[in-house]
């Protein structure tokens, strides 16, 4: 199978053509050598049929399998308490997030993979801002996660593209359509929906 | 606390100059820099020095070395490998991040910017034009009589004879500048801040109350700058033609050119002016600049969502501003061309010099994000209708109801001719650059 080229990727990106469901191959090393985009901190993963985004895969330090569930209480806790702080999240466009915990022979690796609008370099930057806003933060867990991390983004930018493990092939059913575009639909549907009620 | 006394002038002070030039140097071994350094070194001076006498100066002298400069000077590659990876590739290594391709890539430059062997800038404001000749004359002789001591390009800029700062396309200029904290100077309603200085200014704690290690060693870095330097045409006869076709009435071709802007050109903004210009609002700083958009303008009717200041300062709508802002000096360059003449073929701009802590995080993010991102705002296929790389393929859409207005193959009303990164530093780091360095260094360079 030929990988489609970004090329053609950007092709489909201007029809817009989110009606048609497509299979998407992603070269090796997830982007597309004809074009690449060059980032600020080095090549960015290229937006795809499923939007940007990434996959991190890295191993747990020993012993601290426990701190990532206890993580995912106080988060989902500290959300409770404070419904507001869900909007710290806007800026990183997100679709979707999802924490995985993968047991491997005697060890444990973790996974963490995003889905988003914003390019790579941009996401990185300004997840800062929501670790500030006082959000625990899972991945001090992780080996090999910069110790300066709050500080220093250029070493927490090389920690994500180190470990990002790029997808090689996607299907979308909706492809390249951004989370704000499918909100916007979702309004959309319920105002007519007001309309014709109003109608009657 | 900030040391006014070692922080050059050009940091924290507008100067009331109505002339400069800008000349770009290169040395062929590290004594041509020193010696340069060091007669140049009592005329380049400090914000305290600069604020005690701003009144009766009659010219004001800033210097700045590429990492290429640096390393002439005899700073030592270990110390350089602790400078920004961006500092040290330089802009025309950064093109791709930048956006500038096309006619905007640095093989395109014209004034040698893009050159390895660029290794300074000498910046002088001058009151006038008599002042500026006798101080280039001045340095003329000074060059001549330096063996190794070359310019590799001048650039003379020029305030526009009307009585307030605009560029010329027309557009009010200087009208939203960050203040930082300590500076004595208070902000104008709606430019944010008092800002932290270390978001400006090395050896300072950032918004974040962080404070960033210092490149090595700390006497050249403390209390030093980054600037951006860029060189942008403006196709003053382009924009006006624009005007003329997407506007059928004088009134309409000014709206066309407030909805690029965001501001009318008298530089009212359309926030708060959104359906006729307004020339008192225009020239009120405690108004003039007093808006966000979260609320008040959420979808763009009043101010497009990819119209020039919403893409450079989106305000409420983007996450870490603080962390963003850039302080702005320069000046435009090149002849006015008045009002109805047709294009002369001269080249006129702006000679822009951006200042930051940090080139990574301010300057180069507001170009590859807010000015070059066909995305930006869920844009689609736009990019910054004024100093984006615009190829012609690109749209601008302008909100209106019940139907948006959408212009198609945008030209490109400006085009980069040069620039490149440059290290500012402070006055004991110029005196140690001049005096010092690193004497084990071999001074013989290539």
């Amino acid at each position: 199978m030929t990988s489609k080229t970004s090329e053609v990727v950007l092709e489909q990106l201007k029809k817009q053509d989110w009606a048609q469901p497509v299979f998407m191959t992603i070269p090796k090393g997830g982007t597309f050598p004809e074009i690449v985009e060059e980032g600020r901190y080095g090549p960015i993963f290229p937006k795809t049929a499923c939007c940007y985004g990434f996959s991190i895969f890295a191993k747990v330090k020993p012993g601290k399998e426990e701190a990532f569930y206890e993580h995912a209480q106080n988060v989902q806790k500290q959300f409770d308490e404070n419904p507001t702080m869900i909007e710290a999240f806007e800026p990183l466009k997100l679709h979707y997030l999802r924490w995985v915990l993968i047991p491997w022979k005697n060890e444990m690796f973790f996974m963490y993979q995003a889905v988003f609008d914003t390019d790579f370099d941009k996401y990185i930057e300004d997840i800062m801002p929501v670790f500030a806003s006082g959000l625990e933060v899972s991945f001090v867990n992780l080996e090999g996660w910069p110790e300066d991390w709050r500080t220093n983004i250029p070493a927490q930018n090389k920690f994500f593209r180190e470990h990002h493990c790029p997808a090689f092939m996607e299907y979308a059913s909706y492809p390249f359509v951004s989370a704000d575009e499918v909100r916007k639909a979702l309004k959309l549907k319920a105002a007519f929906s007001t309309v014709l009620d109003q109608m009657q | 606390m900030l040391e006014l006394d070692d922080i050059q002038h050009i940091v924290l002070t507008r100067v009331p100059s109505l002339t400069g030039r800008y000349e770009f140097l290169s040395f062929r071994h590290a004594a041509a820099g020193r010696e340069w350094l060091k007669a140049l070194s009592d005329t380049v001076r400090s914000t305290a020095a600069v604020r005690a006498s701003n009144d009766k100066d009659r010219r004001w002298v800033t210097v700045a070395f590429t990492c290429n400069g640096l390393r002439t000077l005899g700073v030592d590659e270990a110390s350089l490998g602790t400078f920004p990876a961006e500092f040290v590739q330089g802009m025309a290594a950064r093109a791709a991040t930048l956006g500038d391709m096309g006619a905007n890539h640095p093989d395109n430059w014209i004034d040698k910017t893009n050159s390895p062997d660029l290794h300074a800038i000498a910046i002088l404001f001058a009151r006038d034009a008599a002042e500026r000749q006798r101080c280039q004359t001045e340095h003329e002789k000074l060059i001549a009589q330096i063996e190794g001591a070359e310019v590799l390009s001048a650039l003379d800029v020029e305030a526009l004879p009307f009585d307030y700062p605009r560029d010329h396309f027309g557009y009010r200029d200087r009208i939203s500048q960050p203040v930082i904290e300590g500076s004595d100077e208070v902000p104008t309603p709606g430019s944010g801040g008092p800002f932290k200085p270390g978001e400006f200014i090395l050896g300072y704690p950032d918004d974040d109350g962080v404070q960033h290690p210092l490149p090595q060693p700390e006497i050249l870095s403390r209390h030093g700058s980054f600037i951006a330097y860029r060189r942008l045409e403006e196709h003053v006869g382009r924009f006006r033609d624009f005007l003329r076709e997407h506007g059928e009435t004088p009134e309409g071709q000014e709206l066309v050119a407030a909805k690029l802007m965001g501001r009318w050109r008298s530089g009212a903004p359309l926030i708060l002016a959104p359906e006729k210009d307004d020339s008192a609002l225009a020239a009120d700083p405690q108004r003039n600049n007093d808006f966000n958009y979260k609320r008040e303008d959420p979808l763009g009717y009043a101010m497009p969502l990819g119209a020039h200041i919403r893409r450079m300062n989106p305000r409420d709508t983007a996450p870490g501003m603080n962390h963003r802002r850039m302080i702005r000096r320069g000046s435009t360059y090149g002849p006015l061309l008045p009002e109805g003449a047709p294009d002369d073929g001269m080249e006129r701009g702006l000679a822009a010099l951006v200042i930051c802590a940090s080139l990574i995080r301010q300057f180069e993010f507001a170009q590859n994000v807010w000015i070059n991102d066909r995305n930006f705002h869920e844009l689609g296929n736009e990019r910054d209708p004024i100093i984006g790389n615009q190829d012609g393929t690109l749209e601008f859409k302008i909100p209106k109801r019940p139907i948006r207005k959408k212009i198609t193959g945008l030209p490109a009303f400006t085009t980069v001719r040069g620039g490149a990164y440059f290290f500012l530093p402070g006055i004991r780091a110029l005196k140690w650059l001049a005096t010092n360095g690193t004497p084990q260094v071999d001074e013989t360079i290539g």
